[in-house]
C-alpha cells in the first residue's frame, strides 16, 4: 500500500502548555515529509476525531499517528480498522509532559534547569502564546510562582523529550504494514484426551456448544476414578450427602450423542502439527489412525501417591493398612461392608491419618486438595456399615473450603465420627492384627492411644503429566521429565532437558509433553488466566493441572472446552489468542540468511518453531502468540512481523536526535507494553517526576528485545539502555512466559561483549517491575541515569 | 431474537465471562454497578500466592475489552427487571448518572477545583476524594465521577473548571433495554460486616481493622500510600494479629468458610514483614486452610520466625486505653485455657458474603441457605459464575467464570436463527 502519513497532535490536557507544538509539526512535516499535519485542541472529541475521518475520506490517508494521552486511553476515538489503517500513538501527555511538568504542589525541578532554558526557550516561545492563555487559568497559584516564566516558555528538554518520541512514532508508523491475516480452512473437531469426569465433561461441553468430539480414553471403558467410587461428595446445595455416582448415565450420554466419537483402549501415538490443523495418530485394537482437530483438552488425571514409600506409616508391613484408594475400592466391590484385609473381619474401629505424604517436603510437599474430604466421606462408610461402628480421623488441619464447610459439619454431628488435630508418634500392630496409633498434640489432650482394626492412609494426588516411573516430584529436573543435554552450535553451546514421552506425543522441537511447574502439573501460572497453558490450542483440565475435587474437575472440564473452541474461532479468522488476542501479525523468517543457529526455536515460550536436522526453523503460525521472542533471539535479525520488526525498532533509536553537549544524556528505555507502559502512565496520571532524558520504546514482550540495537545504539551515542519488564524467575510475571527471562539472558551476553570494549556492562541494565510499583519507576531511572553519568560519556558518542 | 450475553456484574469474574465469550463470537454486555469495571480484586494490592498485582490482569482484561467490538458495558447500572425466556430475555437496566461525560480526559482539573469532600468507598472510607474523583488509577472506563450527594448547594466550581465541558450537572436516570439469549450473574461478593461479630468491638476499636481494609492500608494508591501505619495516630505498625474465621464458621454470623481468609491473611503477613526486620505477625485460625500448592506458601511463612501461628479462636478483643492497642482474648484449643495478648493492630480475616443476597437482583434464581446463586436449579439460560456461586479464590472464580461463558455459547447454539446470524456475521 502507498503510505499517506497524517500526524495529528493534540493541545490539550496540558500538551499545548508546556510544548512548542508548532516545532512538533515541524518535524512531522519536514523531517518525515508527512501528508498532513494538523494540531487541534481535544483530539479525543468528536470533533476531534472527525478531522481524522476527514482526512481518511479525503486525503486517503492511511496511516495515522496521534501524539495525544497515552494509546491506553480514548482507545474509541481512534479505533480505526487495523486491516485498513496503521495507526500509532505516541504518548506525549501522560508519559511526558506529566512526567515533566511539576505539580503545583511538588518541589519543582525545572528551577534548577530554568536559567538554561529561558535564552534557547526564546526562540521558541512564539507560537506558544496562544496555548499558554488557555493555561493562565490554572488554579494553582504556586505553579504560577514557581513556574511562572517557564510556563510561557517551553522547557528544553521536555520540548526534545516530546520531539524524539515524536521522530519515533512516525518511523514506527511508516515502517509498518498492514497485517494481512493467515486464514486457512481449519479442522474444528476438539480432541479430548481422557475419559475420566473431567474429560466427559468437557466432550459434553464442547458438543452441547455444536462441536465435534473425539473422546480418547486408554482403559476399555470410559469413567475413570469416577466409577470406582462407592460414593461421591456433595457437589449441590446444601453440601450435606454423599451420594451413588452418576458416572454411568454420564457416559451414557457421551455413547448416546452423535457429536462425540468414543475411542476406548487408545493411546496418543503422535500429536502433529498446529492449533486448526492437528493430526493425531491414535492406536487401538493392534491398529492405528489419524484423527484431524483443531484443538485439544489434556484430562488425563491423576494417580495415587506411591504407598509403598509411606513403609513409615505401616504400609506394606501391616496387612490392615490401606490407602484411600484402596478403601474405596474395598467398599464399592463390597457393597457398603467395610472389612479389613488381613482376616477379612469386620472393621468397626477405623483410624484415618490425613496427610499420609502430602504436605511432606519428602514426598508430596503440596496439599492434595481432596483427601479431607475423602476421608470424611469415607467416615460415613464406616459409621453406615454398622451403628456401633466408629471412625477416627487425625489431621494437620481440615480443610474443607467454602460450602464443604456444610459436610464438615455433618460429620462433627456424626456421634461414630471423631476427630482431631494431632500429631501420630508412633504406629504399631498388635497379635490381633489391630493397628496402635500413639497421637500427640491432640485437642483431647497431650497423648492419646488409639487401636483401630483398620488404619486408611489419606494419601494424595500426582499428576498423570508426569511419566508412570516418577514417584519421587519433589526433585524434578525444569519443565519436563528427560535427561540433560548439551548441542554445540555457532551461537554456543544450548543446554536443555531431552524430555520422555508421557501422553501426547507432540512433534514438537521443545518436546513431547506441555511443559509442567512445579510438581509435574502442566498448570497455568497466572492467576487470572488459568487456561494459559503453553502449548497454543492445548488445555489441561481437571487434576492434571493441579489437585481438585471431582466437582471442581467437571466445571474445569467446561472451562477448557471453551478455551478449545475460542482458539478454533480465533485460528479461523487468522487471529491470535491471548494474551494479544486478535492480533493478525504473525512472524515471518527470511530464511536465506539463517545460519541454523536455533536460538528462535530454543527460545520460542510456546514452542512454535521447530526445526529440520539442520537447525531450519519452521514456523507454525496458529501456535504463536505474537510476543516477538523469536524476533529478539534472532543474532541474524531474519525474523519479523510486518508492523514489527528489528529494523523497525532500530530505526527508531536511529531517529533520536543525540545532542553533543555532555549534560544531555540519551537513554533508552524498552518498556513492556504490558505492565511498564501502564506503570509509567500511572506515575503520570500522579504527576510523578521522572528524568527527562529517557526515550521510551514500547515493546510487545522484552523478550523481542535484540542485542543488534544496543551494539548500533551505543555507537550512535546513546549512553544506555534500561529495560523494564516482568518478573522472570519461578514466579515469573511475564506473560509471555519467558520473554523478561530471555531477554535477561540476552542481556548477560552482551554485558560480556561491553566490558571487552572496556565499557562498563551495566550501561545496559534490566529492571523487574510490577504495575503496582509505578511509584518506584521515577527512583529507578533517576538511579540509572545517575549512574550513567558517574561512568562518564559514552566513548562511542561523536565516532 | 438476541445473540447476546447479558452479564450482571463487572468484577473478575462478570468480566472473564464477557470476554471468553466474546472471543468465542458471541456478543456481551456487562450490566455494572459501581462506576469501574474490576470489582473486588482492583481493591487487592497483591494476589496469593504470586505476590502480583491484580492490575496487571486486569490491564490485559481491560485491553481485550478495549479492541473488541463485541463486548460493551454500563456502569453505575443495575438490572431493574428482567423479562422472557432463554434465547428471548428482555432486561431493563437503570443507568445511574456519572455527571462526567465521555469527554473527559482525566486531566483532573475538575478536582482540583472542587470544594468537597466525601468519604473514599474504594479505599473503605480511610480517607477522602473530592466530591468529583477518578475511582482509582487504573479505573477502567478511565473518567471522573461527580457523587451530587456530596456537593455543596448550587456548587458548579468542577463544571466551570473543565475545559472540555465534559461535567453535565443536568444529567438525568435512564432506563436502557437490553436483549439477550442468555444471563450470566457475576454478582460476586461484599466484605461481612465485621461489627456483626459479638465481643470484636470492630467498631469501637480504630485499630481492629478488617482484611479488605488492609488490602488498602498497604497498596501504594491507597489512603497512607502503602505505609501500614495504625487509624487512631498514624503510628508505625510493628506487630499485627491476624483474627482468622472473623464471622465465617461461625452460626452466629457465617456458617460456611469463606475460602481465601487463611491465603489472604498469610500474604497480609507478607505486607507486615516487607516493612520492617522487627516486625511480628500472629495468626490465630482454626484450620490453616492452604489447599493444593498454595501450601508452598504457608511453608514459607512458616519458616519465618516473626510469624506465628497459633490454633485458637479470637473470642474478644478490647482497647488498652493507654496506648490504643487492642487486646485478644483467643480460646486456646491445643493447649487449653485462654491466651491474652496485646497487639499494634488487629486484622479481622472477615468472610465473603455473596453480594446478590442484599442487591435483590431481579432474576428469577434459586438460591442456597446461605444466600449464594444455587447453579444446579436455574431456570435455562441463566448461568453464575464466581463467587456470586460460592466463595473461592480468583483463579477458581476465573475457571468457572470461563465455563458460565461455555453455557452462554451452548445456549447460543441451540436456537437455529442465532446461528444463521452468526453465520452472516461472519
Amino acid at each position: 500500500m502507498e503510505q499517506k502519513v497524517g500526524v495529528y497532535v493534540c493541545s490539550d490536557c496540558g500538551i499545548g502548555d508546556a510544548l512548542n507544538l508548532e516545532a512538533l509539526e515541524n518535524i512531522a512535516r519536514n523531517e518525515y515529509r508527512a501528508d498532513v499535519v494538523k494540531t487541534a485542541p481535544f483530539l479525543c472529541s468528536q470533533e476531534g476525531s472527525q478531522i481524522i475521518k476527514d482526512d481518511i475520506n479525503n486525503e486517503d490517508i492511511n496511516t495515522i499517528i496521534v501524539a495525544g494521552c497515552s494509546a491506553r486511553f480514548n482507545t474509541d476515538a481512534f479505533d480505526f480498522d487495523p486491516l485498513k489503517f496503521v495507526v500509532e500513538r505516541v504518548n506525549l501527555r501522560d508519559h511526558i509532559v506529566w512526567t515533566q511538568t511539576p505539580k503545583a504542589d511538588q518541589p519543582s525541578e525545572a528551577e534548577e534547569a530554568a536559567p538554561a532554558e529561558a535564552e534557547s526557550a526564546d526562540s521558541q516561545a512564539g507560537g506558544e502564546e496562544a496555548e499558554t492563555e488557555a493555561g493562565a487559568a490554572e488554579p494553582a497559584g504556586e505553579a504560577e510562582a514557581s513556574a511562572g516564566d517557564s510556563s510561557a516558555a517551553v522547557n528544553e528538554n521536555t520540548q526534545e523529550m516530546a520531539e524524539d518520541h515524536l521522530r519515533m512514532g512516525m518511523v514506527r508508523a511508516k515502517k509498518s504494514e498492514l497485517p494481512k491475516p493467515q486464514i486457512e480452512e481449519i479442522n474444528k473437531t476438539i480432541l479430548v484426551i481422557g475419559g475420566g469426569a473431567t474429560g466427559i465433561s468437557s466432550a459434553l461441553e464442547s458438543a452441547a456448544a455444536g462441536y465435534d468430539v473425539v473422546l480418547v480414553e486408554k482403559e476399555a471403558e470410559l469413567g475413570g476414578w469416577a466409577r470406582k467410587m462407592y460414593k461421591i461428595l456433595p457437589d449441590k446445595p446444601p453440601f450435606e450427602q454423599t451420594r451413588k455416582p452418576d458416572i454411568d448415565e454420564k457416559i451414557k450420554s457421551v455413547q448416546d450423542n452423535d457429536k462425540i466419537r468414543v475411542i476406548t483402549g487408545a493411546n496418543v501415538k503422535k500429536t502433529a502439527g498446529e492449533p486448526g490443523k492437528y493430526e493425531v495418530t491414535v492406536s487401538h485394537n493392534s491398529s492405528s489412525e489419524t484423527i484431524n482437530a483443531g484443538s485439544i483438552v489434556l484430562a488425563i488425571g491423576w494417580k495415587p501417591y506411591n504407598a509403598d514409600r509411606l513403609g513409615h506409616m505401616g504400609y506394606g508391613k501391616f496387612p490392615n493398612v490401606i490407602t484411600n484408594v484402596e478403601m474405596e475400592e474395598r467398599t464399592s466391590a463390597s457393597g457398603g461392608q467395610i472389612t479389613r484385609p488381613s482376616d477379612g473381619k469386620q472393621a468397626t474401629r477405623v483410624a484415618f491419618i490425613q496427610c499420609a505424604g502430602q504436605r511432606d517436603p519428602e514426598h508430596l510437599p503440596y496439599c492434595s486438595t481432596v483427601c479431607c474430604l475423602t476421608s470424611l466421606k469415607q467416615a460415613t462408610y464406616v459409621t453406615e456399615s454398622d451403628p456401633e461402628a466408629a471412625a477416627f480421623i487425625i489431621y494437620k488441619d481440615m480443610r474443607t473450603p467454602g460450602l464443604y464447610e456444610e459436610f464438615y459439619k455433618t460429620s462433627q454431628d456424626n456421634p461414630g465420627v471423631m476427630l482431631t488435630k494431632g500429631e501420630v508418634t508412633s504406629i504399631s500392630e498388635d497379635e490381633t492384627g489391630n493397628i496402635i496409633l500413639e497421637i500427640d498434640n491432640t485437642i483431647l489432650g497431650e497423648k492419646v492411644m488409639v487401636a483401630a482394626d483398620m488404619l486408611v492412609l489419606a494419601t494424595g494426588m500426582v499428576t498423570n503429566a508426569l511419566p508412570a516411573h516418577i514417584e519421587d516430584v519433589t526433585d524434578l529436573t525444569p519443565e519436563y521429565v528427560g535427561q540433560w543435554r548439551e548441542t554445540e552450535t555457532q551461537d554456543g553451546i544450548i543446554k536443555e532437558v531431552i524430555a520422555d514421552p508421557v501422553v501426547l506425543n507432540l512433534e514438537y522441537r521443545q518436546g513431547p509433553e506441555m511443559p509442567y511447574l512445579k510438581y509435574g502439573f502442566p498448570d497455568s501460572h497466572f492467576i487470572c488466566f488459568p487456561y494459559e497453558t503453553r502449548r497454543t490450542g492445548i488445555y489441561a483440565a481437571g487434576a492434571v493441572r493441579a489437585p481438585m475435587t471431582a466437582m471442581q474437575s467437571v466445571n474445569d472440564g467446561g472451562g477448557a472446552a471453551l478455551k478449545a473452541i475460542q482458539c478454533l474461532e480465533l485460528t479461523a479468522q487468522g487471529m491470535s489468542v491471548h494474551p494479544r488476542v486478535g492480533d493478525m501479525s504473525f512472524p515471518e523468517i527470511n530464511f536465506t540468511n539463517c545460519t541454523q543457529c536455533r536460538r528462535c526455536t530454543v527460545e520460542c515460550p510456546f514452542g512454535v518453531l521447530d526445526e529440520d536436522e539442520k537447525g531450519t526453523p519452521k514456523t507454525n503460525t496458529f501456535r504463536c502468540r505474537r510476543c516477538g521472542t523469536c524476533m529478539g533471539a534472532c543474532p541474524q535479525r531474519i525474523i519479523s512481523f510486518n508492523n514489527y520488526s528489528v529494523g523497525m525498532i532500530a530505526d527508531q533509536m536511529k531517529a533520536i536526535k543525540v545532542p553533543e553537549e555532555d549534560d544531555k544524556p540519551r537513554i533508552v528505555a524498552l518498556i513492556c507494553e504490558n505492565d511498564a507502559y501502564p506503570a509509567l502512565d500511572i506515575a503520570g496520571l500522579n504527576r510523578m517526576n521522572i528524568s527527562p532524558f529517557y526515550r521510551f520504546i514500547s515493546m510487545r514482550c522484552l523478550g523481542g528485545t535484540n542485542l543488534v540495537w544496543i551494539a548500533d545504539a551505543l555507537s550512535a551515542g546513546i549512553e544506555g539502555f534500561l529495560l523494564i519488564g516482568c518478573r522472570f524467575d519461578d514466579e515469573y510475571q511475564c506473560h509471555f512466559i519467558k520473554g523478561s527471562k530471555a531477554a535477561n539472558e540476552r542481556l548477560g551476553k552482551v554485558q560480556e561483549t561491553l566490558s571487552r570494549l572496556m565499557l562498563e556492562s551495566e550501561r545496559v541494565t534490566q529492571v523487574e517491575l510490577a504495575m503496582n510499583e509505578w511509584d518506584r519507576l521515577p527512583q529507578i531511572m533517576e538511579d540509572f541515569a545517575e549512574q550513567l553519568k558517574e561512568f562518564g560519556p559514552n566513548p562511542f558518542k561523536g565516532f | 431474537m438476541a445473540d447476546k450475553v447479558l452479564i450482571i456484574g463487572g468484577g473478575m469474574s462478570g468480566i472473564t465471562s464477557a470476554v471468553e465469550a466474546a472471543e468465542a463470537g458471541l456478543e456481551t454486555v456487562i450490566v455494572e454497578r459501581n462506576p469501574y469495571l474490576g470489582g473486588r480484586v482492583s481493591q487487592l494490592y497483591k494476589y496469593f500466592p504470586k505476590l502480583c498485582p491484580p492490575y496487571c490482569g486486569l490491564e490485559i482484561n481491560f485491553r481485550r475489552i478495549k479492541q473488541n467490538p463485541k463486548i460493551s458495558f454500563y456502569t453505575q447500572a443495575e438490572v431493574q427487571s428482567v423479562s422472557g425466556s432463554e434465547g428471548d430475555f428482555t432486561a431493563a437496566v437503570q443507568v445511574n448518572p456519572r455527571y462526567v461525560t465521555e469527554k473527559c480526559t482525566n486531566c483532573g482539573e475538575c478536582a482540583e477545583a472542587c470544594p468537597s469532600e466525601r468519604p473514599n468507598d474504594f479505599n473503605f472510607n480511610m480517607d477522602t476524594t473530592k466530591a468529583v474523583y477518578l475511582p482509582h488509577d487504573l479505573a477502567y472506563p478511565m473518567r471522573y465521577v461527580l457523587d451530587r450527594a456530596a456537593c455543596g448547594s448550587g456548587c458548579q466550581a468542577c463544571a466551570d473548571a473543565c475545559g472540555y465541558g465534559a461535567i453535565d450537572l443536568e444529567m438525568q436516570t435512564r432506563t436502557v433495554e437490553i436483549n439477550a439469549s442468555s444471563i450470566v450473574m457475576a454478582t460476586g461478593w461484599n466484605p461481612y460486616d465485621a461489627s456483626r461479630i459479638e465481643n470484636i468491638n470492630f467498631a469501637t476499636i480504630p485499630n481492629v481493622i478488617t482484611n479488605v481494609m488492609m488490602e488498602r492500608l498497604a497498596a501504594p494508591n491507597g489512603p497512607t500510600k502503602g505505609k501500614i501505619i495504625r487509624p487512631s495516630d498514624g503510628k508505625e505498625v510493628k506487630s499485627i494479629a491476624f483474627a482468622q474465621c472473623a464471622g465465617s464458621r461461625d452460626e452466629n454470623n457465617l456458617p460456611y468458610c469463606s475460602s481465601i481468609c487463611c491465603m489472604a491473611s498469610l500474604k497480609q503477613a507478607t505486607y507486615l514483614r516487607d516493612t520492617a526486620e522487627d516486625s511480628t505477625a500472629e495468626i490465630f485460625y482454626i484450620d490453616l486452610r492452604a489447599p493444593g500448592k498454595y501450601e508452598d506458601f504457608l511453608r514459607k511463612l512458616e519458616e519465618d520466625e516473626n510469624v506465628t501461628m497459633t490454633k485458637g479462636k479470637v473470642a474478644a478483643i478490647e482497647e488498652d486505653a493507654a496506648t490504643g492497642d487492642p487486646v485478644v482474648t483467643v480460646e486456646d484449643i491445643l493447649g487449653g485455657g485462654k491466651i491474652k495478648k496485646q497487639f499494634d493492630m488487629v486484622v479481622l480475616a472477615s468472610g465473603m458474603e455473596p453480594a446478590a443476597k442484599s442487591a435483590s437482583i431481579p432474576v428469577d434464581a434459586a438460591y442456597e441457605a446461605n444466600g449464594f446463586v444455587d447453579a444446579e436449579n436455574l431456570p435455562p439460560g441463566i448461568f453464575a459464575a464466581g463467587v456470586s456461586r460460592r466463595p473461592d479464590d480468583v483463579a477458581t472464580s476465573v475457571q468457572d467464570a470461563t465455563g458460565a461463558a461455555l453455557r452462554s455459547v451452548q445456549s447460543s447454539a441451540k436456537t437455529p436463527a442465532v446461528a444463521g446470524e452468526k453465520a452472516g456475521g461472519n
